[in-house]
């Protein structure tokens, strides 16, 4: 809290009037609008309106395509996470190791990071194009025909590595920063009492490196959940077969393609409901890391 | 490093070396991939080594676009993603500057309530509210128009938590000179508080500018008319066209100038880019 104020009772105003102008217009005020449209149900026309409470929200979970794309979702998500955690992991415990090359890796790690993720997915959808990309005909060698417009699956698994591509970059750099914050006196106390690399990595390194992965857990969540759409509408758009068709894809094909406002509003409010708990839980969790 | 291991230093290596084939690898297939003329993609397969028609397809590209594809000369779309991702970049560091510093350093009724509406924004992404925005933003009559692709995008509460931050760090005893000296709150925050903190502007701004650079859904959903397509929402309606007609030559020569400007700022400021990402994410 700061002691010294300035003592203007209108100016402050006139220096927040830009943000919350934008704020009110463009967040709070279609944010608000959703949530009322969730309860309505409009004719075809969108003439008229009628009041219907939850039922917009009854149907959607009533609805097999919904619960199809929830878990679509959550597989989606959680691979992303994991796959792009993992890799990141392990370049960073490599880049720990060097002591002269470390800035040059990092270098050339962290670019992707400025790449746009529907360039990312443009690139990996070029890469396992079915006629002609070096991954199918790689996998013909070994008898597996590859052909993610017609194979759910297959279309899964490319926009997870598309998708986790992207990320790796970012979530290396908070790796190595974690690492770096590991005290070298631990490590080294570990081994003068005879601990090898790998039990120092599993007892040590690992554990005091927690508070990060949580960390890039939550972040990698979010960014699996929201941030992943133009991956999926420069490639799969959802398909085949609703196979990679995630909640913030499907808001945007109902609402948006197939005009079904009130459940399009719906949907968009269980979202919302979904940014609110990862923000909780992320802030909790900054708080509760400077303790540790 | 506790002790020495050559084995565990040459697997280190093995790993990084691996690690950065592979994350360069859709990459250096993209460059080369524009570099082939268009026949290459009508049989067999991606090409691994550079072609001869580099120059052509990128001047096609840049020059004249493929009008039967839906894609204007690149040259307007770059342009178009220069100007949202400055604007976007400018307008979030200036409005989050002037509201961090008048929630840091005034007392004024309903000061927690503006605060907390600024909060929320970081749990409304545009993705979750497409059409009642989408209708806001049509009933102001700003499709298509710069201030519709850049205003929406620009509240920022990630930024305004930043600035906040750093002005809580910047000792009382400054402003209160300041104000000994005759100074008004306007000119502290011109001459003392923005050029303290000069590099955290900076490092914020490299962020925000790769993040306006590569907005896709917005500039999709606004614009319809060829003048305003930004050249990441441009690529998208190109790519459509290629099932039909493989002419990827051109579409990756497009992917690589969408993904240049961006990734060159990273590179050549990666020491703010560090900085704004590390910053951002308190």
């Amino acid at each position: 809290m700061k002691r010294a104020i300035f003592r203007n009772q209108l100016l402050p105003w006139l220096l927040l009037a830009p943000q919350l102008a934008v704020t009110f217009v463009f967040f709070l005020w279609p944010a608000a609008q959703a949530g009322w449209q969730s309860f309505l149900r409009e004719d075809a026309f969108g003439l008229k309106s009628t009041f219907i409470g939850f039922e917009n929200y009854s149907r959607l979970f009533g609805d097999p395509h919904y619960l199809n794309s929830v878990m679509v979702t959550v597989v989606f998500s959680v691979s992303v996470a994991v796959l792009a955690m993992a890799v990141a992991l392990t370049l960073a415990l490599a880049a720990d190791r060097m002591i002269k090359s470390a800035q040059t890796y990092t270098t050339l790690l962290v670019w992707p990071y400025a790449v746009a993720p529907a360039i990312a997915g443009l690139l990996w959808w070029f890469i396992f194009n079915p006629t002609i990309g070096l991954v199918p005909y790689a996998l013909d060698m070994v008898g597996i025909d590859w052909n993610h417009s017609l194979n759910g699956t297959q279309s899964m698994i490319l926009v997870i590595i598309a998708a986790a591509w992207k990320q790796i970059s970012y979530n290396f750099l908070f790796f190595v920063a974690g690492l770096q914050a590991i005290p070298a006196s631990m490590r080294e106390a570990a081994a003068i009492d005879g601990a090898g690399p790998g039990r120092r990595l599993f007892s040590i390194t690992l554990p005091l490196l927690a508070p990060t992965s949580f960390f890039l857990l939550v972040v990698n969540t979010v960014y699996a959940l929201f941030d992943t759409f133009p991956v999926i509408d420069a490639t799969t758009e959802g398909g085949p077969a609703q196979a990679t068709n995630i909640l913030v894809y499907k808001v945007y094909v109902d609402g948006f393609l197939g005009l079904n406002l009130g459940s399009s509003a719906a949907q968009s409010v269980v979202l919302m409901a979904v940014v609110i708990v990862l923000t909780v839980v992320q802030f909790r969790f900054i708080e509760r890391r400077v303790e540790y | 490093m506790v002790e020495h291991r050559p084995f565990l230093n040459f697997l280190s290596h093995a790993v990084l070396v691996l690690g950065v084939l592979i994350v360069a690898f859709p990459v250096w297939i993209a460059i080369v991939a524009s570099t082939h003329p268009a026949e290459t993609f009508q049989t067999g397969r991606i090409p691994l080594w550079f072609g001869d028609a580099a120059l052509h397809n990128y001047g096609v590209m840049l020059g004249d676009g493929l009008s039967n594809m839906g894609a204007p000369p690149l040259a307007g779309m770059l342009f178009n993603s220069l100007v949202m991702a400055l604007v976007i970049a400018g307008g979030k560091i200036a409005i989050s500057i002037t509201s961090a510093f008048a929630i840091v350093y005034f007392r004024f009724p309903f000061r927690m309530l503006a605060f907390w509406c600024i909060f929320i924004t970081l749990m409304l992404p545009v993705e979750v509210r497409i059409l009642p925005t989408f209708k806001v933003v049509a009933d102001l009559g700003m499709l298509n128009s710069y201030a519709g692709l850049t205003i929406p995008l620009i509240a920022s509460a990630t930024a305004t938590f930043l600035f906040r931050q750093v002005f809580m760090t910047i000792p009382d005893e400054l402003a209160e000179a300041a104000r000994i000296d005759g100074a008004g709150p306007m000119k502290f925050l011109r001459d003392i508080l923005i050029p303290l903190s000069r590099t955290n502007i900076a490092a914020l701004f490299v962020i925000l500018f790769i993040y306006g650079w590569n907005q896709y859904l917005w500039p999709l959903l606004i614009t319809t008319d060829e003048g305003y397509y930004t050249i990441v929402a441009g690529i998208k309606r190109m790519a459509e066209a290629v099932d039909a007609n493989p002419i990827w030559n051109y579409v990756m020569a497009a992917s690589v100038l969408a993904m240049l400007p961006p990734v060159v700022v990273v590179v050549a400021m990666q020491k703010l880019f560090v900085k704004g990402l590390v910053e951002t994410e308190k």
